[in-house]
């Protein structure tokens, strides 16, 4: 059984200017162990998925429409605060886009990493101290004794994210939700990151959703890959299959797009026109205005998710019909 | 081979650090850009590469003359601009124009695309007023919008398209150099490739001069003819950008390009990667001789003796490392 079922999940937002539908019929799987890579472009919806499972989502104007999402036989959309509680922030947590932001300026590093454990264990604050320091030492943070006691300021942007996937790893969570973790970093601290996540999920075996807009983080790091275009999965494939053989139109533009796999200086591929406005309807397949291959048939209904060769699975019709092939 | 159209010739710009509250006295300077030569052609791409902190921005500062420079000369058509007159300064900045990272806040809000690019216009006197409309029309045109939308403002429009509301307005004085500090780091990559194609189409078009700054080697890379590593305020290596970042010769080079990860599960997987430890060093104290001999697994003692010159690497090529020849 998967670690965490995830069920025709919408998030809406109700706002003034009309319902956003963030997320908008979104089902994943993950199990004990593996990395599922979640790729978009902004406003796809990927985060809001991430704060729906969390609980994070503001409420209102945010609002859980429909779906579950199941972990390891609790609905967290359902359950009483109480149940969500013993779940969220112990045996699932998540972290942050931006390092510098998620932590409170106002507490020192050692209180906010010890938080979890005295909520969640039933342990006196020396030992959570104790552990504390054996996991910022396991996240690579020289000297920690010390600067265990330092203020978030007092650290460098690689080093407050480290600061965070010690606190959220502190628990051994069997979830890790990281929304975007090395972003705001840059190319050789994100290196370092990457290099950590890898070594502790190997060590703690948990499963670990990687949420990113760079194709390259997710080839590296992912066993499996889903591609989100305006609240929905469009493609969803393994790794190295996704690379290789795309077969939905918008993940296909997407790589296209990317300079590091053209030839220098040759006039990149570009998708037309923008990502559709989520708060208004969408009528069948979301990329069919930007598609090159649409028809009336594609903005007629929504288009499945299903399966096109085993650990495949795509929403194109055209390409279910097989009426788009694309030259290797 | 067309002459050099930017020059910079041992340019450095340190911020002091004053201590004191009544009586202010200078306790040490932000060592910024700290002696930087370059040369940029007419019609060339230069890309300008380096972490967050490495003085890239002060750079592009320095060169438009936004910032006061310490020491060396900006030299811009035979022109050096540290010593140029009021007058002589506003006819050297219609040559030279910068475009910004952050397209949301380059834009002034409560002007009209119309107004925004009138203005240069009219400052600068490039054409009579009533020749205005055809000349926004024709600029708007230029940079991929429709003239219709010349009475909006910024707010109306998506990222990409403001950041071509920037081009556009940098180009309105027909520069022949233009400064793009981090242009395309805000986009979404189905957009930053529009952004890269519009860029490189006007230097070929138009024979335009470009300093094109980002993080992200491969953006780089595809764009430029050559590329310059900055480290902690010095140019660390320059060549063309094919043969700098396919073929890196200075250590930091290598493990710049060996942190970004490639998009490609198969190539990923197999890859040796340089992960360097720790962050970069403090600009305002930094360490004797190579400033990245702490960081740099080929280190010896001679290292910390004295700053390493740019010195001829391979035809064309240069990098500042004393043990070049030794590397393997």
């Amino acid at each position: 059984m998967p670690l965490l079922t995830v069920t025709d999940l919408r998030t809406h937002f109700h706002t003034r200017n009309g319902v956003y539908r963030a997320v908008d019929g979104v089902s994943f799987a993950v199990e004990r162990g593996e990395t599922l890579g979640m790729v978009g472009e902004s406003g796809s919806g990927k985060s809001v998925i991430c704060y729906s499972i969390m609980g994070l989502v503001p409420q209102p104007p945010g609002r859980i429409e429909s779906g579950s999402a199941v972990f390891d036989g609790v609905d967290l959309l359902r359950c009483s605060p109480r149940e969500a509680r013993s779940v969220r922030g112990k045996r699932m947590s998540m972290i942050f886009q931006d390092p510098m932001t998620s932590l409170n300026p106002y507490l020192r590093i050692s209180e906010q990493v010890i938080e979890p454990l005295l909520i969640h264990e039933n342990i006196s604050k020396k030992e959570a101290l104790g552990r504390a320091l054996g996991m910022m030492e396991a996240v690579g943070i020289n000297d920690a004794a010390r600067r265990i006691h330092f203020y978030p300021h007092e650290f460098s942007g690689g080093m407050r994210q480290r600061v965070m996937i010690a606190m959220a790893l502190i628990t051994r969570p069997e979830l890790l939700i990281a929304d975007e973790p090395t972003t705001a970093l840059d190319v050789t601290i994100q290196a370092q990151i990457l290099d950590l996540i890898r070594k502790l999920q190997r060590e703690l075996g948990m499963a670990v959703i990687f949420v990113t807009h760079d194709l390259g983080v997710v080839a590296g790091l992912c066993d499996r890959v889903q591609v989100m275009y305006a609240g929905r999965i469009v493609e969803e494939a393994g790794a190295a299959e996704l690379y290789h053989s795309p077969l939905h139109p918008y993940t296909r533009g997407l790589q296209r797009s990317i300079p590091a796999l053209q030839p220098k200086g040759c006039d990149l591929f570009t998708i037309p026109g923008l990502p559709p406005d989520v708060s208004k309807p969408i009528p069948g397949c979301a990329f069919a205005p930007r598609c090159g291959f649409a028809t009336d048939a594609c903005t007629a209904s929504v288009p499945e998710l299903a399966e096109a060769s085993p650990g495949h699975s795509h929403a194109c019709i055209r390409m279910r019909a097989g009426e788009i092939t694309w030259d290797a | 081979m067309s002459e050099n159209i930017l020059e910079l010739r041992d340019v450095r710009t340190y911020f002091p650090i004053h201590k004191g509250f009544l009586v202010k006295r200078q306790t040490g300077a932000v060592r910024a850009v700290d002696g930087v030569t370059l040369s940029v052609r007419q019609g060339e791409v230069l890309g300008l590469v380096g972490e967050s902190g490495c003085g890239k921005s002060t750079l592009a500062r320095t060169i438009l003359q936004l910032v006061p420079t310490t020491g060396g000369a900006v030299i811009l058509n035979g022109r050096n601009l540290g010593e140029a007159s009021r007058e002589q300064m506003l006819a050297s900045r219609r040559d030279l124009q910068m475009v910004f990272q952050d397209p949301y806040a380059s834009l002034n809000p409560r002007m009209t695309v119309h107004a925004m690019l009138a203005e240069p216009l009219l400052t600068h006197g490039i054409c009579a007023k009533k020749d205005v409309q055809s000349h926004v029309d024709e600029l708007m045109r230029i940079v991929g919008l429709a003239p219709r939308f010349a009475r909006k403002y910024p707010h109306e429009f998506s990222g990409g398209q403001r950041q071509r509301i920037a081009i556009a307005r940098a180009l309105a004085l027909r520069p022949k150099i233009i400064i793009a500090d981090e242009p395309v780091s805000a986009l979404d990559v189905s957009i930053q490739a529009q952004i890269l194609n519009l860029l490189s189409q006007l230097c070929r078009e138009m024979g335009l001069a470009l300093v094109f700054i980002a993080h992200d080697l491969s953006v780089v890379r595809h764009i430029s003819d050559r590329v310059a590593v900055m480290y902690l305020g010095k140019i660390v290596e320059l060549g063309p950008a094919l043969d700098v970042i396919d073929r890196p010769r200075h250590p930091y080079t290598r493990a710049l390009v060996s942190a970004i990860p490639v998009p490609d599960p198969g190539v990923e997987r197999g890859r040796q990667r340089i992960v360097l430890a720790g962050d970069p060093p403090s600009p305002i104290n930094p360490p004797p001789g190579c400033a990245f001999h702490p960081r740099c697994q080929y280190a010896v003692a001679k290292c910390r003796e004295g700053v390493p010159p740019l010195v001829p690497a391979a035809p064309s090529r240069e990098a500042a490392c004393i043990r070049l020849a030794e590397l393997p």
